[in-house]
């Protein structure tokens, strides 16, 4: 089953006098379960098509639809509402709340989804174990490292099993040994949960953790590669 | 309810963020409501004491008069006093306190200088809890019964007339039928009244002795009744109506005496204003901490807006850490404004700018009222102005796209 559709998306942001062009009729496909990597140079485009796939942002023109839902079209309440029960998110920085503990971040989405107490601290404590990041529940993201504060989003991002989970520029603040941890973990949780993942980088190393690689350039997709089989 | 619950928390850890700035904050909150609670019970304190003043200066709670009366109040206009059978329902009514006066105008001679004046022949024992003649009296003696025919007179208007304790004065007025009816009195008492004007024109005297000068017989021209509350009298006034029936007419002290009406009404609206005024002052600050706590926190908002959370509970965020704020403030405003008061129970003396009050009726010493009215009055201004003050910030906030305020550097 597809988790994302994107057909011919357009965006063009002004800057200055220049019109740029952050999509240009980009059409892609993205299967449930799917692990894949949008590779780009600056300003290539990959964080637009991150933002209109995770409703954050309104193509000009085209679709964009999510498990069988065409979502483009959506008022801001349902796209929020949207966010908050379909779709999982991992930011380069300033990911967590800092005035909430580790475990408190891990349940803020599951707090506004109404879930009981209960079975919200049940769930944030099981997650926050397979993160690895057992022991650490109480700690403010202040008194975490990066590589943690990482864990830490990712755990909120799933915890309330999304059907897809985004992430732009994920291990950008991170040392390579921190990066390949979170890209390990992000693997795990792909093939446990089967989790959709649709991950931004320009990082190469980071690139080869994806099955899928679709490199942009210029709001266009100038390769798609199945690196599952490669 | 989990929804509320998450955004109170945030609320309230975001307060503590900055910690200095939220103290400042509820410092001037604490001392704006302490300054709305304070000062308004002196000032409820100092009209207050002047409407009680008032009120003892002859108005009492509620008068009886023949229609007509106030606009000329002469001695043709008389009426029964509350005997045998009006006596007998105004007991049944529960009036106990009552007086009946005759009020006419009078010319007073001394041996050397004359004056217009208010004549009054009063019962002193029905007066006594009523006006304030028995209790303000100088030098000399207060009227025995409403027999006596001694004078007693301001120290004000004894300097006027040059006359005297001991001293004969003559009073001359008209009689039912605008015949001249005069008569010597002996001064017996002097009198130090709180408002000028009544020292100056009123003089006292037996009922009966003034009856008797005036020939009306038993009848008087004035009835008082006295109630529990000078500030809900309109239980009395429909007692007293009904008791007196439809050919006399029953005036509460407010219409009797518009100054005083009039400054009761003036008194709760320079309390709002006041209280109003003090908050927007507070206003500026409030509303500067959280523009800042919004600015200071835009991608965290725009980070909550990403992950599901609606505008409305950013909104509502916003208004609940004011309201964390506000509330904090009041409490500690509210308990300072007590203790201030409570201490001061036994009155200020403020005899420094005494004679400058003393104008308006206003006493030496000032006894601050603390009344629950008030409070809960000052309480619901800065709780219904600081919501609407914080809207303006929370409405932003609310406002934020959240893409652009993540990426907001």
């Amino acid at each position: 089953m597809t988790a994302v559709r994107c057909i011919d998306l357009c965006k063009t942001y002004r800057q200055g006098e220049q019109d740029i062009k952050a999509l240009d009729h980009l059409s892609i496909d993205i299967e449930e379960g799917g692990f894949v990597c949008l590779s780009a140079p600056s300003g290539g485009g990959k964080t637009t098509l991150l933002n209109a796939i995770g409703c954050l942002d309104t193509p000009d023109s085209g679709e964009v639809w999510l498990t069988g839902q065409r979502v483009d079209t959506l008022s801001k309440s349902a796209l929020a509402n949207l966010r908050l029960h379909k779709i999982g998110f991992v930011f380069q920085a300033y990911n967590l709340i800092p005035v909430l503990s580790a475990r408190e971040n891990v349940e803020f989405v599951m707090q506004i989804q109404g879930i009981a107490a209960q079975a919200r601290r049940e769930d944030s404590m099981a997650i926050l174990r397979e993160v690895g990041l057992a022991g650490l529940e109480d700690r403010r993201p202040a008194e975490m490292s990066g590589g943690q504060q990482q864990r830490v989003a990712v755990a909120r991002a799933i915890v309330s099993r999304p059907a897809l989970v985004l992430a732009d520029e994920p291990t950008a603040n991170l040392d390579s040994k921190a990066a390949d941890a979170l890209m390990q973990l992000f693997r795990k949780l792909n093939a446990t949960h089967r989790t959709t993942f649709v991950m931004a980088t320009h990082d190469q190393r980071i690139m080869t953790y994806a099955k899928r690689l679709v490199r942009m350039l210029d709001g266009r997709i100038v390769e798609d590669i199945d690196q599952h089989h490669a | 309810m989990q929804l509320l619950r998450i955004v109170s928390v945030l609320a309230w850890r975001n307060l503590w963020r900055n910690y200095r700035r939220t103290l400042v904050m509820i410092s001037a909150i604490t001392l704006g409501v302490w300054a709305m609670i304070f000062m308004t019970a002196l000032m409820r304190g100092m009209v207050n004491d002047m409407l009680r003043d008032g009120i003892r200066n002859l108005p009492g709670h509620v008068q009886v008069h023949e229609p007509g009366f106030l606009d000329d109040p002469g001695i043709d206009k008389l009426i029964d006093e509350p005997r045998g059978e009006l006596e007998a329902r105004f007991r049944a009514s529960g009036v106990t306190d009552w007086a009946s006066r005759i009020r006419v105008p009078a010319v007073v001679t001394s041996e050397q200088e004359s004056r217009g004046v208010t004549l009054f022949g009063i019962d002193p024992g029905a007066e006594r809890d009523i006006s304030f003649v028995a209790a303000s009296i100088a030098d000399g003696r207060n009227l025995a019964d409403a027999a006596d025919d001694g004078a007693v007179i301001g120290l004000k208007l004894a300097d006027v007339l040059e006359t005297g304790l001991g001293k004969r004065i003559v009073i001359m007025s008209q009689d039912p039928h605008n015949e001249i009816a005069d008569r010597g009195f002996r001064v017996v008492g002097l009198f130090d009244a709180s408002l000028d004007v009544q020292e100056e024109s009123a003089i006292f005297i037996g009922r009966t002795a003034v009856q008797d000068m005036l020939g009306t017989g038993d009848r008087v021209n004035e009835i008082v009744v006295q109630g529990n509350d000078y500030r809900n009298v309109a239980p009395l006034l429909e007692e007293v109506r009904q008791v007196a029936g439809p050919g006399l007419e029953v005036l509460p002290w407010y219409e009797l005496d518009h100054y005083l009406g009039s400054m009761m009404n003036v008194m709760d609206g320079f309390v709002l204003v006041w209280m109003i005024v003090i908050f927007l002052a507070l206003s500026f600050g409030l509303v500067n901490t959280l523009v800042m706590a919004v600015f200071e926190r835009v991608r965290e908002i725009g980070l909550m807006l990403a992950l599901g959370m609606r505008p409305s509970s950013i909104l509502g965020q916003v208004v609940i850490e004011s309201l964390l704020l506000l509330s904090i403030g009041l409490v500690a405003g509210n308990v300072l404004a007590w203790a201030s008061v409570v201490p001061l129970t036994d009155g200020i003396n403020i005899s420094i700018v005494a004679e400058g009050m003393e104008m308006f009726g206003a006493a030496s010493v000032l006894y601050p009222e603390l009344t629950a009215r008030d409070v809960l009055l000052a309480n619901a201004v800065v709780v219904g102005l600081g919501i609407l003050a914080s809207l303006s910030p929370a409405w932003r906030a609310s406002r934020y796209q959240p893409i652009e305020a993540i990426t907001k550097v």
